[in-house]
């Protein structure tokens, strides 16, 4: 099984004959390397689980912090905008509604913050070895998933209690579109990707990427319906392009998955293309940007 | 299947370097100061414009540098190469472009076989996880598997001497634990390829020797070794040929100990022989001027590199002016750290307290084989005469000369693989009894 491999990356895991790794300057774009990638899959998993590990260390409260934090805003929410401002919520009670949402969107601020960092807080990995890349980012953006399962477990009994009482609107639905949600929560993890692979690569160099976070998270925030429904946008069309929004389809689609509320419809569509446009040209800018990153970081 | 394990052609990389009060990376403000227009279209260029390099040069003025400059090389499997060289020479540019962390502004490598590297020790250990969690973490960063770590996890753990505090996080451990470990795991990296930088110099002596032990255990099981260090011993004894790098070029390769000795003399301004051609400027008086000292092998060579088990002499010619002064050359010896080794004063019965006529004389010293330790040593030479006290002259650091190991197993180092202290290292007569 002679393999030569020609351009520059190559694996350093296969085993029979010693492969050929060519190392020359590359020009302009550089193809992706997925297979590089899943050679070095065992890198991803131990950098995401280190993330996991260590971000609950030295705190009193551990890992009820990944609940907390969306409880609480979801308390908040509920006082300001479902009782004070009396914000509409599809016939379900408002903190359900507003916290079935919270869920994507925590996982997709977060995930979008960590992954955008995350080269410029590996610095030390990125001078001192060798690995794809890409890694770095993926597994930041990965491990808040562990965080989203934690707040998940509250979701559910949110759901049973309001099933639980007839008044309040809210009744369980089975069926498959439940199944469903797993791939908006992966539209969401290919969005905050996609963003973050043009933020961190950027990053390296230009260090306002950081201060721009911030901001950028709020704003979205107030443009994806987390505490309002997206049903205040009547017009069909217009509705369409809020889908150009990617986290609109995203909470569009948890709702509907878990609350049984309006299906999403050509939004969606919209949404994930855009979500792959943005993944997609992000790999292939981090990809070109990748070979300064050790000289510039 | 080819023989060659790294193959290297012309190979230059170009750094660019911000003037001092700029940082490193730029901000947004600089860019606008450029024109927000141009923004997103310099952003996406990116390295291209680093190569090229023209709007910075424009700006700046010369702000770039040839890290490398048309470096070719060839290592064969199994060799083990040391690279040397003064900071600032390229050694840790070039390990970098072999590992594929930065890439080369120009040339081509190749590289047949797995490539592991040794750039600094413990990279990606969080003092917060504990030392079982960091060796997975830092053996996968290193480029193991998962399986291979399991598999070596004991081992690692018993190499670095921390068995009873692997499950404690390493924020607790001493200085010297954590980076016992993290040289554990990386040493018991098994890529074909290895490169390795100054990373020895880590943890106590005794660890210090274990280290290096296993390294040389590396280079017996047929892995290809490119090692740089600061540290010449090691190199001498660990590499069999050597590349000495200045300016970003390999100006000299050869067998290690003789790269060693030229980088060393270039490095110390003083060579193996120096003579004086005039001898109303050499050293001395009315009396005897110095003409030459030089440092010669058994067969009257002269040479920087001596074989530990071989005698070496150290020769001074000189002039004798005025006739009917008793004459005492003698020579002093210290090694790099000036650690005055002895004094050797002319034995020669001859010429004891005999009255010398004028002429040429040459006087050689014999230091015999198996005193001195490995390492770089320094000579002065002088001439007195006792009654009355006159110092002819003493030239101090005169010649150098460099003792180095033999890989062979007969010196006084035995099997001994690690740092043997000490300023001289003789050859002594063991006897040892079996009294019950």
């Amino acid at each position: 099984m002679a393999r030569a491999f020609k351009s520059q990356a190559v694996p350093i895991l296969s085993t029979e004959v010693p492969p050929h790794i060519r190392i020359q300057p590359s020009k302009g774009w550089v193809p992706l390397q997925f297979r590089e990638l899943w050679l070095y899959r065992e890198l991803l998993y131990f950098l995401t689980w280190r993330d996991v590990l260590i971000r609950y260390k030295q705190t009193i409260l551990g890992a009820l912090w990944a609940i907390l934090q969306p409880v609480m805003q979801m308390v908040v929410f509920s006082l300001f905008f479902g009782r004070l401002a009396n914000m509409p919520s599809e016939g379900i009670p408002y903190p359900i509604f507003n916290y079935a949402a919270l869920l994507p969107w925590n996982y997709f601020a977060g995930a979008l913050l960590n992954s955008s960092n995350s080269l410029v807080t590996s610095s030390n990995l990125i001078t001192k070895v060798y690995f794809p890349r890409l890694i770095v980012p993926i597994s930041s953006a990965l491990s808040g998933i562990v965080d989203f399962a934690i707040a998940f477990v509250v979701l559910l009994g949110m759901m049973i209690y309001y099933n639980s009482d007839p008044a309040s609107g809210f009744q369980l639905r089975f069926g498959l579109h439940i199944l469903l949600m797993p791939a908006f929560l992966l539209l969401a993890l290919v969005t905050a990707l996609g963003v973050s692979l043009w933020l961190s690569a950027l990053n390296v160099k230009y260090r306002d990427v950081r201060y721009v976070i911030p901001f950028l998270t709020q704003f979205w925030l107030f443009a994806t319906p987390v505490i309002y429904p997206s049903s205040l946008v009547e017009n069909p069309f217009w509705r369409t392009v809020f889908g150009l929004n990617p986290m609109v389809g995203v909470v569009e689609g948890f709702r509907w998955a878990l609350l049984g509320t309006t299906p999403p419809g050509p939004m969606m569509l919209v949404s994930t293309v855009v979500a792959v446009a943005i993944f997609i040209s992000g790999l292939f800018y981090f990809r070109r940007m990748e070979k300064t990153f050790a000289d510039v970081i | 299947m080819t023989d060659i394990a790294i193959r290297a052609e012309n190979l230059s990389k170009k750094y660019h370097i911000i003037p001092e009060r700029k940082p490193r990376y730029r901000t947004l403000r600089d860019q606008i100061a450029n024109g927000i227009i141009r923004l997103p279209a310099r952003a996406m260029r990116g390295m291209g414009k680093a190569r090229s390099g023209e709007d910075d040069n424009a700006r700046f003025g010369r702000d770039y540098i040839w890290a490398l400059r048309n470096v070719s090389f060839e290592i064969k499997r199994g060799e083990i190469v040391g690279l040397i060289g003064r900071n600032g020479a390229g050694k840790s540019t070039l390990l970098k472009v072999l590992t594929r962390i930065t890439e080369p502004t120009k040339g081509v490598v190749d590289l047949f076989g797995r490539v592991g590297s040794l750039l600094e020790v413990g990279t990606g250990f969080h003092k917060e996880l504990t030392g079982r969690e960091n060796v997975y973490l830092n053996g996968a960063i290193l480029g193991m598997r998962k399986v291979e770590i399991d598999r070596k996890f004991d081992e690692i753990v018993a190499f670095a001497e921390v068995e009873k505090f692997i499950n404690t996080p390493v924020k607790f451990y001493s200085s010297g634990m954590t980076v016992r470990l993290a040289f554990a795991v990386a040493a018991h990296l098994e890529p074909e390829i290895l490169l390795v930088d100054e990373v020895l110099a880590v943890g106590d002596a005794s660890f210090q020797r274990k280290s290096l032990s296993k390294m040389e255990d590396v280079g017996k099981h047929g892995r290809t070794v490119i090692f740089v260090s600061h540290h010449m011993p090691s190199i001498t004894r660990l590499c069999e040929r050597a590349y000495l790098l200045e300016g970003g070029e390999i100006i000299r390769t050869g067998p290690a100990h003789e790269v060693v000795a030229e980088y060393l003399s270039t490095n110390l301004g003083t060579s193996s022989s120096k003579c004086w051609e005039d001898l109303r400027r050499a050293p001395g008086d009315e009396t005897v001027r110095l003409r030459g000292v030089r440092v010669k092998n058994q067969q009257g060579e002269t040479a920087y590199t001596h074989d530990i088990r071989r005698p070496i002499g150290i020769e001074m010619e000189y002039e004798v002016l005025t006739s009917g002064t008793v004459l005492v050359p003698y020579f002093t010896l210290h090694n790099e750290e000036e650690v005055w080794l002895f004094t050797s004063i002319d034995t020669d019965p001859q010429w004891r307290s005999r009255p010398r006529p004028a002429g040429r004389y040459t006087s050689t010293a014999w230091i015999p084989g198996n005193l001195l330790a490995e390492g770089t040593l320094l000579a002065a030479a002088g001439i007195r005469t006792e009654e009355p006290h006159i110092n002819h002259f003493y030239e101090q650091d005169v010649v150098a000369f460099q003792v180095v190991e033999s890989p062979d197993r007969d010196t006084a180092r035995m099997e001994w693989a690690g740092k043997i202290s000490g300023v001289i290292r003789p050859f002594l007569t063991w006897e040892t009894d079996l009294s019950r």
